[in-house]
């Protein structure tokens, strides 16, 4: 319960925090809003206007992955900078429900991109939102944003060793979106793409909604997103536990 | 001030020449930018490997050239250093234009990357006697874009929120240029804003150049590119004139 509590408090505080950023905001829905439109015009104009709903689903994903990379990435540098990072570790609380609390926060800001895309799609590209699951597509959102809530943290736990983790994380950005199927078909890529993409959360999320949402089994493609998100925990925790040991050593908590 | 200034301006203020910031910044995310889309494309159905390939290569020193510029003007103003720069008696016109000559090579080498990413990994394979104009229409693009990208910074002499301006300008040209949806299907006034914007007439041109026309039927296009980029130029030297007046009369440098 009181571990419960500690990833509530953080990630509401962080929730409230990155709502206050213009930035993060307008990236979170104006991204994906404007690649779904690229890909509505480029199904429309290549003869497939029947996959526009697949085009959204595909690029609200892509705004979720968006803000766990850009908000993950930088989540203990940014407690780091505003001088909290000391307090967060010295707590009683383990650090790294403290850090799993602020990554899911910056997937749940995800959300945006989700209601910001299906809302545009339907508005004004007509994209019919009739969910074939609408219960499992209830069951399927929150279960991709934790996955990548947590995958977050494995990210917010191995970029803070990298000094230039954004750079990284530009080039993730559209990598990712690539090999995890948001928008084109695993089928479509080279076969040793696959096993990159089994690996990573994005993949099992966009199937679970798909499937919710356009037809088939949503529920493997669930499970699995729990299974990575309970394995990205365990590798976050450990990431984390060397990151606090290595600084409590070498006393460089607060150098970045 | 030209030469010298311009190149200090650029390896200080971008770090860009330390390879674990160039490398995936500026290369690697044009280089899954044009998989991605030409990805998307084989999925749409819209065209080949050679549209998405030419659009994106050459949208990519767009790429270089907003962020570089708007950073340029940017940086000074966050890292403190623009108070004095406006302080010395140097001449504006040399300051700018040294600022913006390194980024317009820089451009022309990030697209020349991203055509060799489309021959490597794609289908795309242009005729050798295309290289040469090909490398002209990407100078004049990279530098209509660079102009673009010095309006933009010039702007962020009055506001602290540039890298959401460059985020928005770098993905509308997605949008607006013909870079990925041929400019044809989309709604007139879309394509109205395109016509305004560097990049459109540049893809347009090497479009037809990869497709084996020569430079003599495709120079109005590159003359058009070539206008606009003048024109952005001087309302970019125009408006940071203003600004600065502006600035120095109500002391408020660095206080918007």
């Amino acid at each position: 319960m009181r571990v419960l509590r500690v990833v509530l408090a953080c990630w509401w505080l962080n929730l409230k925090n990155l709502s206050r950023s213009a930035f993060f905001l307008l990236t979170a829905v104006l991204a994906p809003v404007l690649l779904s439109t690229i890909a509505f015009y480029m199904f429309q104009a290549g003869g497939r206007p029947g996959t526009l709903l697949y085009a959204a689903l595909g690029s609200a994903v892509y705004g979720i992955w968006s803000s766990t990379l850009f908000g993950s990435g930088g989540a203990i540098q940014w407690q780091r900078w505003g001088g909290t990072l000391g307090l967060l570790v010295a707590s009683p609380a383990p650090f790294v429900f403290a850090v799993a609390g602020f990554t899911l926060a910056t997937a749940t800001l995800g959300v945006y991109s989700l209601v910001a895309t299906l809302a545009w799609g339907t508005l004004l590209f007509d994209v019919p939102l009739h969910l074939a699951h609408p219960a499992l597509f209830a069951v399927a959102i929150p279960v991709t944003v934790l996955s990548l809530g947590l995958l977050g943290l494995v990210f917010a736990s191995s970029f803070v060793l990298y000094r230039n983790a954004n750079a990284l994380s530009n080039m993730l950005e559209y990598a990712v979106l690539l090999v995890t199927g948001m928008l084109v078909p695993l089928s479509l890529l080279p076969g040793w793409v696959a096993p990159i993409a089994w690996v990573l959360a994005p993949t099992w999320g966009i199937r679970a909604i798909r499937d919710a949402a356009l037809g088939g089994d949503p529920v493997f493609a669930i499970a699995m997103a729990l299974a990575l998100a309970g394995v990205y925990l365990i590798l976050g925790a450990v990431l984390i536990a060397n990151l606090e040991r290595l600084a409590r050593q070498r006393g460089t908590l607060s150098l970045a | 001030m030209l030469t010298v200034g311009g190149l200090i301006s650029y390896r200080a203020l971008f770090n860009w020449i330390h390879p674990a910031i160039y490398i995936p910044s500026v290369l690697g995310f044009p280089m899954f930018q044009i998989l991605f889309f030409a990805y998307l494309g084989r999925f749409s159905g819209l065209r080949d490997d050679a549209f998405f390939v030419t659009g994106n290569a050459v949208q990519a020193a767009g790429m270089a050239g907003i962020y570089a510029s708007v950073f340029t003007i940017g940086n000074d103003r966050f890292y403190g250093t623009l108070g004095p720069l406006l302080a010395s008696p140097a001449s504006r016109a040399a300051l700018f234009t040294g600022r913006a000559l390194p980024i317009v090579a820089n451009g022309l080498l990030v697209s020349a990357f991203g055509f060799v990413v489309g021959w490597a990994f794609l289908d795309f394979d242009p005729p050798l006697a295309s290289l040469p104009p090909l490398a002209l229409i990407v100078l004049v693009s990279a530098f209509a874009t660079t102009a673009f990208g010095m309006l933009l910074g010039s702007i962020g002499l009055r506001t602290k929120d540039i890298l959401l301006i460059s985020n928005l300008a770098y993905f509308l040209m997605w949008l607006f240029c013909g870079v990925n949806v041929p400019l044809e299907t989309l709604p007139g006034w879309m394509q109205l804003v395109g016509e305004g914007l560097p990049v459109t007439h540049a893809v347009e041109a090497a479009r037809e150049v990869v497709d084996g026309a020569r430079i003599g039927s495709v120079w109005k296009l590159v003359v058009a590119e070539a206008g606009i980029g003048a024109g952005y130029l001087i309302a970019a030297f125009g408006l940071f004139r203003v600004f600065e007046r502006e600035a120095r009369r109500h002391a408020t440098l660095e206080t918007t």
